[in-house]
């Protein structure tokens, strides 16, 4: 019963397309934890960003009517969570950890407040299509059978989700910047003394993270849903923080981690009349969290200086 | 760049040094690690600073290169007054820094070390690995510094390594080169090479600062000398015009014993016996081939040798930190010159080789020899906090007990320390070594196993450190001494074990000479 309905469900067009928007929606902030986390700021922080991305770009564009200034406000609220996360674990060398885990929790906690002030409880008026981030359509190309829906009936951040990882592979292993990220993760005294400016090479990573994670809440408020909920992440934050440690920090194999994710998530809302308890599918990506992290993976090591404060002339 | 050199044109007639800091201070809370220090370095000598560890050597460099910014004092550079803030603004004034802990990143390859924060291109483009190789390549054919840009620098040796970083500070266009203490981790032919790259590097104009507190390479490769004891100017000299016994005086401040007395030993009977071991490197070579010797009651069996020849191996097998695929190792009581009980200890670990007698100072202080974070309370009851002096049923700790121990042992052994509560981190690497050296003296040992123990520790301490091995020679124990310094093996041992390729070449008198040790260190035959 299960293998029948997994074989009907597999080769369908509409599970790889499913998969491959969820992927995108991982992928964003789990790029957004690589850029972090190579220049040695720990980031747990994806998921309270995403929410207030998530947030913040609804409401900004129900004010303007703007579906542009939505996405920028989302990304610039996104930017400042991380802004807040830069100054505590930079400036002041707090855990990173804890500093993280406090931002997760006031988001969530800012999004509620602010939710309730505005609307008293009634919930926020969903995007009207004009202010939803849209499906672009690549004319004669969507009309190619299974590849056709997959690959060319995404909404527009799933490809811009792509380019972002292209630029950021390039940046961090083709450019002179990407060198001195990557020597700041590692040894940022040894960076310092060479003449690299450390603190700015950090905050310049984990905003960007933020701005990543802020856009990735923008895709799933107002063009996956079109409306915000309370909540509405779901861990989709920490997914990514998996997805980031599967693939060993890289773009690349975080990238193909979130495929993973992806298609555990997809297929567990399609497997539900399996007759499996759906309860238990909903575990299968975060299951597939586990096997891959345990199994797969082996052991990861994560830059050498990673979470580690900064301090000069200390050793 | 351009701006640089005009600045240092017109400066160039007006004064002929290239550094000059005046009246620099710096502390930190309980700490003075510059008190109103001067230091005048001419333009194209090897200056050597010198003084004991944490005499406020590196501090000062640390202030020079940027790293720390000073309470008060000025720099000047080439006769013009300077603010140097950072790193940054030491490299646009012409300074580099070889520091003792090197700056390397491990993963990176040759080339991306070297360049890194001043690649080839403005910082937003592509990085030019091309043109960085080529610019390196011809860096190290100007200075004859062949290395092959493309290594990862995790996989070169430590002298390599050096390279690397002094590549690094040319490739800046260093003219005034700080190097701290750049012999400790090199071998006696690596540091030999270093010397003469650093007197080409002289010869082609660059101006050198060289940290170290081995009397025998400041006499060597400077001068002139400054000397720093406790953070302030003990004085300086021209080192034509002086000898080691001065400068360890104006070091210490008294006078120091540079070498050991030492009267004939009275060997007992064997205490240590190893027998053909055996052993494999981390790597999974064969890293000892069949090792044996004795140690003897009351004797001191120095093992010399080139580093990397299965000493470290040999010392973490004998202490239980390695086991060993063949061979055997016992140790035998001795009570009152009479042979006791013979324990095989081959497959004991660390702990149960303590119990039984065996002391161990290991190589790396930081990394297996002390917990750095801890204070020293906690330091100096390491390995043994189920004594029952120290805790009740191996449970609970006797705090005040631990307290009296350590004050007890903080004064035999003369650690320089304001607090038995402070972490072991704060202290100076001699006094860190006293640490370990008074925690496994005072455990009444049988055998005594001595790696490195004055490996990067100032005369001073060096001096304290041999006298306590001799003390516990003449207690009756078996002392094994494993050193890279064939200063150290020959002055403290009655007899010499040279080591070559994981086997003992060679067993020899203590009037062995430096040619004959030499000749066995490289695998030869006496």
């Amino acid at each position: 019963m299960f293998l029948q309905v997994l074989f009907r469900v597999l080769p369908s067009s509409d599970l790889w397309q499913a998969s491959l928007q969820f992927a995108a929606l991982l992928l964003l902030p789990a790029l957004g934890g690589v850029i972090s986390e190579r220049s040695g700021v720990v980031n747990i922080a994806m998921e309270g960003m995403m929410l207030t991305g998530a947030y913040a770009g609804v409401i900004i564009a129900l004010f303007t009517h703007s579906l542009l200034i939505g996405v920028l406000g989302a990304m610039i609220c996104g930017g400042l969570m991380a802004l807040v996360h830069a100054i505590i674990s930079i400036n002041f060398h707090a855990d990173q950890i804890v500093s993280g885990i406090a931002i997760n929790i006031a988001a969530l906690g800012l999004t509620n407040f602010l939710l309730f002030v505005q609307t008293g409880g009634q919930g926020i008026p969903s995007l009207s299509d004009a202010l939803r981030l849209p499906i672009l359509s690549f004319g004669p190309l969507t009309n190619i059978p299974f590849l056709g829906a997959v690959l060319f009936h995404q909404n527009v951040v799933f490809y811009l989700a792509i380019l972002i990882l292209l630029g950021i592979h390039f940046l961090l292993f083709r450019t002179n910047i990407g060198l001195r990220i990557r020597a700041v993760g590692e040894h940022p005294h040894a960076a310092d003394t060479a003449g690299v400016n450390v603190h700015l090479v950090r905050y310049s990573c984990v905003v960007s993270s933020g701005l990543l994670s802020g856009l990735a809440g923008a895709y799933l408020s107002m063009g996956i849903a079109g409306i915000f909920n309370s909540n509405m992440t779901a861990g989709i934050g920490f997914i990514a923080l998996a997805a980031m440690i599967f693939g060993k920090w890289s773009p690349w194999g975080t990238a193909g981690a979130c495929l993973v994710f992806g298609l555990g998530e997809a297929l567990s809302t399609r497997l539900q009349d399996s007759g499996f308890s759906p309860n238990l599918l909903a575990t299968l990506p975060y299951l597939l969290t586990l096997i891959a992290l345990v199994g797969l993976v082996g052991r990861t090591t994560p830059p050498a200086a990673d979470g580690v404060p900064y301090e000069p002339g200390t050793e | 760049m351009q701006e640089r050199t005009a600045v240092a044109k017109t400066a160039e007639r007006e004064s002929p040094y290239a550094v000059e800091m005046r009246d620099i201070s710096k502390g930190w809370p309980g700490v003075v690690a510059n008190d109103h220090v001067n230091l005048a370095v001419r333009k194209g000598e090897i200056h050597a600073l010198v003084g004991e560890n944490g005499a406020g050597k590196t501090t000062l460099m640390n202030i020079l290169y940027g790293l720390i910014r000073p309470d008060s004092g000025e720099i000047l550079i080439n006769g013009q007054r300077t603010h140097i803030g950072g790193p940054r603004d030491a490299i646009r004034l012409g300074i580099g820094m070889v520091h003792q802990h090197f700056m390397l990143i491990p993963p990176l390859t040759v080339a991306e070390n070297i360049v890194l924060g001043h690649e080839p291109g403005n910082v937003a483009s592509v990085y030019e690995g091309k043109k960085a190789r080529q610019l390196i390549l011809e860096l190290s054919r100007q200075y004859g510094l062949p290395i092959d840009p493309d290594m990862r620098v995790d996989k070169l040796s430590v002298g390599l390594q050096q390279r690397v970083e002094i590549l690094k500070v040319l490739y800046r266009a260093a003219d005034i080169l700080i190097m701290d203490e750049p012999t400790g981790v090199l071998t006696p032919q690596e540091t030999f090479e270093l010397f003469g790259v650093l007197r080409g590097l002289v010869a082609n104009g660059k101006t050198i600062i060289f940290i170290t507190h081995k009397l025998r390479e400041v006499l060597e490769l400077s001068d002139t000398i400054t000397v720093l004891r406790r953070g302030k100017n003990a004085g300086s000299l021209v080192t034509k015009e002086t000898n080691q016994a001065e400068i360890a005086r104006m070091m210490v401040g008294r006078e120091v014993l540079l070498r050991v007395n030492k009267t004939p030993a009275h060997p007992g009977p064997v205490v240590l016996h190893v027998e053909d071991l055996h052993a494999q490197s981390d790597r999974g070579l064969q890293i000892l081939n069949g090792v044996s010797f004795d140690v003897h009651a009351g004797e001191i069996l120095g093992i010399a040798g080139v580093e990397g020849n299965g000493q470290t191996e040999l010392v973490e097998v004998l202490t239980g930190m390695r086991h060993a695929t063949s061979g055997k190792m016992t140790l035998t009581q001795i009570a009152d010159g009479n042979q006791g009980k013979t324990s095989d200890i081959t497959l004991m670990n660390a702990r149960e080789e303590r119990r039984i007698g065996l002391a161990h100072i290991p190589e790396d202080r930081r990394g297996s020899g002390l917990v750095l974070t801890d204070s020293i309370e906690d330091n100096l009851i390491l390995g043994r906090q189920r004594w029952p002096q120290f805790s009740r049923g191996g449970f609970v700790l006797l705090l005040r007990n631990i307290a009296a121990w350590a004050k007890k042992l903080i004064q035999e052994f003369d650690v320089r320390t304001t607090s038995a509560e402070a972490p072991v981190r704060s202290l100076s690497g001699g006094n860190q070594q006293k640490i370990i050296i008074a925690r496994e003296f005072s455990s009444n040992p049988m055998a005594l196993i001595a790696a490195q123990p004055t490996r990067g520790v100032d005369i001073g301490a060096i001096e304290f450190i041999h006298r306590r091995l001799i003390e516990q020679r003449d207690a009756g124990k078996a002392v094994l001494l494993v050193s890279a310094e064939l200063d150290e093996i020959r002055s403290l041992s009655d007899r010499i074990a040279v080591m070559y390729e994981g086997k003992i070449v060679d067993i020899v008198g203590e009037d062995a000479t430096e040619e004959q040790l030499g000749i066995l260190m490289t695998g030869g035959h006496l």
